[in-house]
């Protein structure tokens, strides 16, 4: 068994803007399953990290319990990271965020540590509109505990001990719309092309941006029958192709209304789409749900960037909290003097 | 594209680089696994059977194999194969019992070969176990053609050179050294059923410019000097010595001159030092023996007063080129004149065969030179077969030993009565290295460290005297830790179509970006379409058939994939596989896929 991945990498390999190669977003090799969908989502997020020319100490990287959970450890190993109790994430990364706003906060997640145990924190973690992005690697199971039904788990789906399941799924991407999330995506581990713009998009987004990405468990849920297996989930995914312009790059074609259209990110980037369906309006909430429905009555799942607020007040905004990271602030900042203790006693008389 | 044959031995074969550069396609990562095992006796046995003289050539190839070694395409330096394999030989211990005996009885025919070199033993090697009587004819008094006459002593060890030798002689080969062959119709008139000419190519060039007689008795033709010190008529030489020409020869030449008395002993070539044909290593050991090269000197008369020599005048050039690249040496008007006591003229060398009478039916072409089939290296003449450095002009050991398996090849068919032209193939095995769920039977990491020096003898020892040998060799334990720098790349990834599940796994792991899952297209189109544009078209491109789910294909670039088999162990199901796969070139009397191990 290797643990160790040889250092040497392609010659010609590129480096971005600070001088840096995909390498240097590497993480620790993987110890998940060969072949589990998760870590080809690892390998998305270092390609999108890269291509942003982020920082990776500029990034703090979260995650709650599952085999989804472990990644964090498999990616960025230059970045924060807090590897917090099962569900519970979202609340460590509103502490986090709230005490320095300055990082880019990535929480990764399993469809059990948020459709289950971690449902509530989740909800208000989209709610809030805290400025993250939340990847739930979805695969209709609890991998790391062997496999059982989770809250995604599709109605009729086969598990692997040939169990039908009678319950309804619960659909991260539909709930998040519904509970305030500013950005909300589908995609699949294995379609690159999608994810990375896609994780790009969120990344760059100024709010509470939710990926439901399906991610097949290849020892638990990749059977004949599972409807999270790769076979499966190609023959149902809708592709809606995409495509993320950085701000720095011109733009080059511009495209006619219909099917493409072009949305500007709070930042200058842009996202450019091919909608499958030109009825879908992605910045409007009704109309994203009704798309999402209108797929699904037909036996299939639509992948792309699904609804966005481009202008949406984050958690800082509404609570017009200190524009400076806390632990910049120093105590002059901090503790004023008694001038303004006074005025702020006189506010309350 | 279509999809890739990985039947066709040639395929596999060019992914180990090393062994595909190799004119003897020596299996290298075979033997440096063996000599990472401490199994030095059948490491050099896998050499011996390809190249007959491991011992030389892990002192003096010209190794062609290191520029083609996947490592230097992404570490620094390759993997230094040839002192490799000098470690297998220092440390073979006895391996007479696994070498082969010729039969008492000759009863297949009777060959004769023509000059002792490399080339001739290699047909003698490969032609007298086969029960081949055999004629050895040269006018040196040993065996070893220009491996003894002209690579000095400090670079190869005589009991070195006299071991290999012997192995070959050994054989039963009946020796006729002293022996000038002035006829091949001669030769041709008495029985043999075949001959092999194997008598290199003897003759300097020359440098005719004003003073080149009279001062004659001080100017050297560099291959009769250095004949002239080997066998030992000579062993002095001047305080100033001047050397012209930019070659290996004029390396040696400098280095026995350092040895010899020179003190002042200085290199003097015509265009750039980058243009020097020297191998970089070569050039490199004479520097370090303080011997100076001057470039962009263009010799223009030898000075001399009263017969005795004086120096060479030398006209300074700038090197210009064209438009269409072609190099031009223009005169900037200046001269120099450097002083000196010996001038050895290494410019160069020719074939020469007064030897052969031009009404045998062997043609001779361009140049002069014998018009020989560079297949089979038979000549016009059915009956001759010509090898090293007599077929095609001046190359190296290796080129000599590689020629003399074909022509030992096309000998044995040819007097069995069989066609010449139809050739062996090579004997391929492709064997899983797989043992346990993520365990290989080779060690799949992959070392970073640096290639190591060899370690030399000092400087002032080695200049005092000619015979000793300047480099050390690796010992045990620095030979295992660059054996350990061995990508292993015969140890090939091989992909099962209808496994993959398109998973992604093994082109998220591969550490060079080697694999893709993309439409199909033309060549030319995929090499940049993939994630890593293949823009080596010397390295070839692994494609799948279509796949089950996408109906994409696999693409893989084998140029800088590292045999780490990341690929095979993060596959689920198996549809990479790390296989093993040795390439034997065929040897004469041998069917294909004998193996010889
Ligand atoms: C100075 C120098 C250094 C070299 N160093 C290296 C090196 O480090 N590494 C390397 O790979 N190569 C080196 N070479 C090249 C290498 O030696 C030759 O390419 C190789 O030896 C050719 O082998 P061969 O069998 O064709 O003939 P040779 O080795 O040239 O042997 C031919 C033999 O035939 C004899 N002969 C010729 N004519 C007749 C005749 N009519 N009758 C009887 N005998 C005859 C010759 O005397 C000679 O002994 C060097 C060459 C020179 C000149
Ligand atoms: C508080 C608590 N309850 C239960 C568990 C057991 N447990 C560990 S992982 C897991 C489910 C993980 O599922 P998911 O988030 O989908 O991750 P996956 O392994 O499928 O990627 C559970 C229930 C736990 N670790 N902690
Ligand atoms: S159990 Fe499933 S989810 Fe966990 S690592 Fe294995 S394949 Fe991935
Ligand atoms: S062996 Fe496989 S993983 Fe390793 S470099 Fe080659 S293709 Fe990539
Ligand atoms: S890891 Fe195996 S199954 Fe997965 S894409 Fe690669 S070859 Fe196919
Ligand atoms: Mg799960």
């Amino acid at each position: 068994m290797t643990y160790i991945k040889p250092s040497f990498r392609h010659p010609k390999a590129p480096v971005n803007e600070l001088g840096w190669t995909r390498q240097d977003y590497e993480g620790g090799l993987s110890t998940l399953c060969a072949g589990c969908g998760h870590d080809s989502i690892s390998a998305a997020i270092v390609d999108a990290c890269f291509q942003l020319n982020i920082e990776p100490h500029k990034v703090a990287k979260l995650s709650g319990i599952g085999c989804s959970s472990k990644t964090p450890a498999y990616f960025l190993s230059g970045s924060h990271s807090f590897n917090s109790v099962h569900g519970r994430m979202p609340s460590v990364a509103t502490g986090a965020n709230l005490a320095n706003r300055d990082l880019v906060y990535l929480g990764v997640s399993g469809d059990g540590d948020t459709a289950s145990i971690g449902l509530g924190q989740f909800a208000h973690g989209a709610r809030r509109n805290l400025n993250m992005t939340y990847i739930v690697e979805n695969n209709g199971c609890y991998g790391l505990t062997k496999g059982q039904d989770s809250a995604t788990m599709d109605t009729g789906s086969v598990n692997k001990k040939g169990d039908r399941n009678v319950s309804s799924p619960m659909d991260v991407a539909r709930l998040a719309i519904e509970v305030g999330a500013t950005f909300v995506g589908r995609s699949f581990s294995g379609d690159k092309e999608q994810l990375v713009p896609l994780i790009k998009a969120a990344l760059s987004h100024r709010g509470f941006a939710l990926l439901d990405v399906i991610s097949p468990c290849v020892t638990f849920n990749n059977h004949a029958g599972s409807y999270k297996s790769y076979e499966y989930f190609r023959s149902v995914k809708e592709v809606m192709p995409l495509d993320f312009v950085p701000v720095r790059e011109e733009i080059t074609a511009s495209y006619a209304s219909g099917t493409t259209c072009e949305v500007r990110m709070h930042d200058g980037s842009l996202v450019r789409l091919t909608k499958q369906d030109s009825d879908h309006d992605i910045e409007d909430r009704q109309s994203a749900l009704q798309a999402i429905s209108h797929y699904e009555s037909q036996g299939k799942v639509l992948t792309g960037l699904l609804y966005i607020d481009r202008d949406s007040e984050e958690l800082h905004d509404v609570l017009g909290t200190a524009r400076r990271p806390l632990n910049s602030l120093t105590e002059q900042e901090l503790c004023p003097g008694s001038r303004f203790l006074d005025s702020i006693n006189a506010g309350l008389r | 594209m279509k999809p890739t044959n990985i039947k066709d031995p040639e395929y596999f074969h060019k992914v180990v680089d090393c062994q595909y550069a190799c004119p003897a396609h020596t299996p290298v990562p075979e033997y440096i696994r063996l000599i990472a095992a401490e199994r030095y006796g059948e490491a050099y046995m896998v050499n011996w059977e390809s190249n007959v003289f491991p011992g030389v050539l892990g002192r003096t190839c010209d190794r062609p194999c290191e520029p083609a070694c996947r490592r230097g395409r992404v570490d620094e330096e390759p993997v230094a194969i040839c002192r490799l394999k000098r470690v297998a030989a220092d440390n073979k211990g006895d391996v007479s019992a696994a070498m082969p005996v010729a039969p008492d009885i000759k009863k297949q025919g009777r060959v004769a070969l023509i000059g002792a070199g490399p080339a001739s033993l290699t047909v003698a090697r490969d032609l007298a176990p086969l029960g081949y009587e055999i004629d050895l004819f040269d006018d040196q008094p040993l065996a070893g053609g220009f491996m003894r006459s002209q690579i000095p002593v400090f670079r190869l060890p005589p009991e070195v050179l006299d071991e290999e030798v012997g192995f070959v002689l050994d054989l039963g080969i009946k020796q006729h050294f002293r022996h000038y062959v002035a006829s091949l119709g001669a030769v041709l008139e008495k029985d043999y059923d075949a001959i092999f000419v194997g008598t290199g190519a003897p003759r300097g060039s020359d440098l005719s410019i004003p003073g080149r007689e009279e001062a004659g008795k001080h100017i050297h033709i560099g291959i009769d000097w250095l004949a002239s010190v080997a066998f030992e008529h000579l062993s002095k030489v001047g305080r100033r010595v001047l050397v012209l020409g930019g070659g290996n020869t004029a390396m040696d030449c400098c280095r026995t001159a350092r040895r010899l008395g020179g003190e002042d002993v200085k290199v003097v070539v015509r265009s750039e030092r980058a243009k020097m044909k020297a191998s970089p290593w070569e050039i490199e050991d004479a520097m370090a023996e303080d011997i100076p090269i001057l470039s962009n000197h263009v010799p223009k008369a030898f000075v001399h007063e009263d017969g005795q020599l004086k120096g060479v005048r030398f006209t300074l050039v700038d090197v210009v080129y064209d438009a269409d690249g072609n190099r031009k040496l223009v005169p900037t008007g200046e001269e120099v004149f450097l002083e000196a006591d010996d001038v050895i003229i290494a410019i160069g060398q020719d074939n020469a065969f007064p030897w052969i009478e031009r009404d045998l039916g062997l043609d001779f072409g361009k140049w002069d030179m014998p018009i020989i089939d560079p297949v089979t290296f038979q000549s016009t003449n059915p009956r001759v077969f010509f090898g090293g450095d007599a077929a095609f002009g001046p190359e190296n050991i290796i080129t000599a030993v590689a020629h003399g398996h074909q022509a030992a090849i096309s000998i044995d068919r040819f007097i069995r009565g069989e066609d010449v032209a139809d050739r062996p193939a090579p004997g391929v095995t492709l064997v899983s290295q797989k043992m346990g769920v993520h365990e290989w039977s080779y060690d799949s990491a992959v070392s970073p460290e640096d290639r190591f020096p060899v370690p030399h003898v000092d400087k002032t020892l080695a200049l005092k005297d000619r015979k000793v040998e300047v480099e050390l060799g690796f010992d045990r334990a620095v030979a295992y830790r660059e054996a350990e720098r061995c990508l292993n790349c015969d140890v090939q990834t091989v992909f099962i179509t209808d496994k993959c599940i398109e998973c992604d796994g093994c082109v998220d792991i591969c550490p060079t970006e080697c694999i893709n899952f993309v439409p199909n297209g033309d060549e030319a189109d995929l090499r940049g379409r993939l994630r890593m544009a293949a823009d080596e078209p010397g390295q070839d491109l692994y494609v799948s058939e279509a796949l089950a789910q996408t109906g994409r294909v696999m693409v893989k670039d084998e140029n800088v994939c590292l045999h780490c088999g990341l690929c095979a162990e993060r596959c689920p199901t198996g549809a990479w596989d790390m296989q093993r796969f040795l390439y034997q070139v065929t040897k004469a009397g041998r069917s294909c896929n004998q193996s010889t191990r």
